[in-house]
């Protein structure tokens, strides 16, 4: 069973000021079963964070189809879907770490664990309990937990934002290179946490630039440039 | 959540100044037309705004979004157009077809609006408190006591000092101004909150205050709100959706992290990158 099927996926920018077509992506096709952990793999700027935005839809896909198949909704075009699906879709089922960390001014960091709970219906205390447990798996000093993360490390930063969409446990997760600026130890951290996501069946999209950490957890790579699976 | 209706549907919104002409459509100068000088201030928009969530206006000086929510407090009647509310008649009947006595149950019960220019908001010369008490009594409150206890929690959600209820807000500052507002047009929790550039022209710090009440009332009572702002930045931090406006139209609408990362109308990619 797949749970995404991507057809024929193309994005380009129209920069209207410049009068310029920017291609990003083109012609993208490939299927992520049930369960499954893709790592995307190419050179910079070909195109790798453009797909996972497209299936996150904060771009809009200019051809092509995302048909991902939800608990809720069914078969469902992410290309096409109505903003309102979408949203639903980011709360309860789809998460995402992006590869450049916006966090939210002005909410600690424990806050912003919580809201990404209490945004599914989970009650404060509940939420709260959670979200510690989340920040003290990824390590994050507890000193760090109730003050804003404007201040943070790269590094932590990372690591609050994929405790964020670890915490609802979603069923299809993407990850723009989840371990880049991350030590050893906390890299092995993140692969032990994706390895164990994987056993739960959670479905993963990831981009690595140092795939071969990865090895043995993704179970196959998806070259960009070249537009197939590699071994 | 998927299955919820609306709490407020507008409909083809117009309203313009002047009688307009035969040659209108093809002689709009930004929202005027160069032959009659008629302004299409608000030129058919249509938006619905959902239980519990955000939806951010943005557009530059002059695109009629104030109009657009002034027109919705019943300060404006539109040229032609329609708004329904849920909690009105079912969402059945248009809001301009209601009697004056139902266009103030909605004013006091259903909808709250703080005003760009507080005042318009407030009266300025009696005390804060009973600004709120004109709101409270406006839905059905009688006991002094009660309402005077009312008044100080909501000065106090919005860090108000007690003791300073009994004062005018014309001797307040303007970051003070609008939260007396903010606290006011929560009086009766109504479902939908209309806030028309509630930041513009406080000092960062005391923006920052606003922002954070503003996130709480979502967090802490579900409402719905209409945020109208020309500042990204804020509808970046508060706004699930974000409708575009210019010149009295919408060019754009979407996910708000979409309308900022990938802009499809010209006005909205200059705006997004002159903030890069
Ligand atoms: N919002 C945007 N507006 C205009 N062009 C964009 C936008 N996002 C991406 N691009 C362009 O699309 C191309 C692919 O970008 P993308 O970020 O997907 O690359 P990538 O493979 O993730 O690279 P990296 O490994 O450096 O992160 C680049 O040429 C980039 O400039
Ligand atoms: N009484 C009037 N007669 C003619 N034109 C008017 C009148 N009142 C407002 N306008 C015009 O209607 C348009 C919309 O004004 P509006 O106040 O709604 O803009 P806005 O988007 O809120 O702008 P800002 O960001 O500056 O607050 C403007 O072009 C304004 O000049
Ligand atoms: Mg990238
Ligand atoms: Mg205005
Ligand atoms: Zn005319």
């Amino acid at each position: 069973m797949d749970i995404l099927t991507i057809n024929h996926l193309g994005k380009s920018f129209y920069l209207h000021q410049a009068g310029l077509e920017i291609k990003s992506c083109q012609n993208i096709n490939l299927t992520l079963k049930k369960g499954e952990f893709i790592g995307i793999v190419g050179l910079s700027g070909a195109g790798k964070s453009t797909i996972l935005k497209c299936i996150n839809r904060s771009y809009l896909p200019k051809q092509g189809d995302i048909i991902y198949d939800s608990e809720r909704l069914g078969l469902i075009n992410l290309a096409t879907a109505s903003e309102r699906e979408i949203l639903y879709l980011r709360r309860y089922e789809i998460g995402y770490v992006s590869q450049f960390l916006n966090i939210m001014p002005r909410t600690t960091a424990k806050e912003h664990v919580m809201n990404a709970l209490m945004d599914m219906g989970v009650v404060m205390e509940n939420a709260e309990t959670e979200a510690k447990e989340m920040l003290a798996y990824f390590r994050l000093p507890e000193d760090l937990w109730d003050i804003y993360p404007a201040t943070f490390s790269g590094g932590e930063r990372l690591r609050l934002n994929l405790a964020h969409a670890l915490v609802k446990k979603p069923r299809l997760l993407m990850l723009d290179e989840p371990t880049a600026s991350l030590d050893n130890n906390t890299k092995i951290l993140v692969r032990d946490m994706l390895k164990n996501l994987k056993d739960r069946h959670t479905s993963m999209i990831g981009i690595f630039h140092d795939i071969e950490f990865m090895e043995g957890v993704c179970d196959r790579v998806f070259n960009i440039l070249e537009g197939v699976f590699v071994s | 959540m998927l299955n919820e209706k609306p709490v407020m549907s507008i409909r083809n919104l117009l309203l313009r100044y002047g009688e307009g002409c035969p040659s209108c459509r093809g002689s709009l100068e930004k929202n005027r037309c160069a032959v009659c000088k008629t302004v299409w201030a608000v030129n058919d928009i249509s938006l619905d705004v959902y239980p519990g969530e955000v939806l951010g206006i943005v557009g530059e000086s002059g695109s009629g979004k104030s109009t657009l929510m002034r027109s919705l407090y019943f300060d404006f009647t539109p040229t032609s157009g329609c708004a329904t509310l849920r909690d009105y008649k079912e969402g059945q009947k248009n809001i301009w077809d209601a009697s004056s006595a139902e266009r103030r149950m909605i004013k006091n019960t259903i909808m709250g609006m703080v005003y760009q220019n507080p005042i318009l908001g407030l009266r300025m010369n009696y005390s804060a408190a009973s600004n709120i008490a004109e709101k409270l009594i406006g839905a059905g409150s009688r006991h002094a006591g009660q309402m005077t206890l009312r008044a100080a929690e909501l000065l106090e959600a919005v860090e108000i000092q007690t003791s300073r209820m009994c004062e005018a807000p014309k001797n307040f500052s303007g970051g003070m101004q609008q939260r007396v507002q903010i606290s006011k047009a929560l009086a009766n929790r109504p479902a939908l909150l209309l806030l028309d550039e509630v930041t513009t022209g406080l000092d960062l710090s005391v923006q920052a205050k606003v922002l954070d009440l503003i996130r709480k009332i979502k967090a802490r009572y579900g409402m719905s709100i209409l945020l109208v702002s020309h500042d990204l930045a804020v509808i970046r931090m508060l706004a699930d959706r974000t409708v575009v406006m210019l010149d009295g139209k919408i060019v754009e609408s979407g996910l708000t992290d979409q309308i900022l990362e990938d802009p499809q109308h010209e006005y909205t990619q200059q705006l997004v990158h002159s903030l890069i």
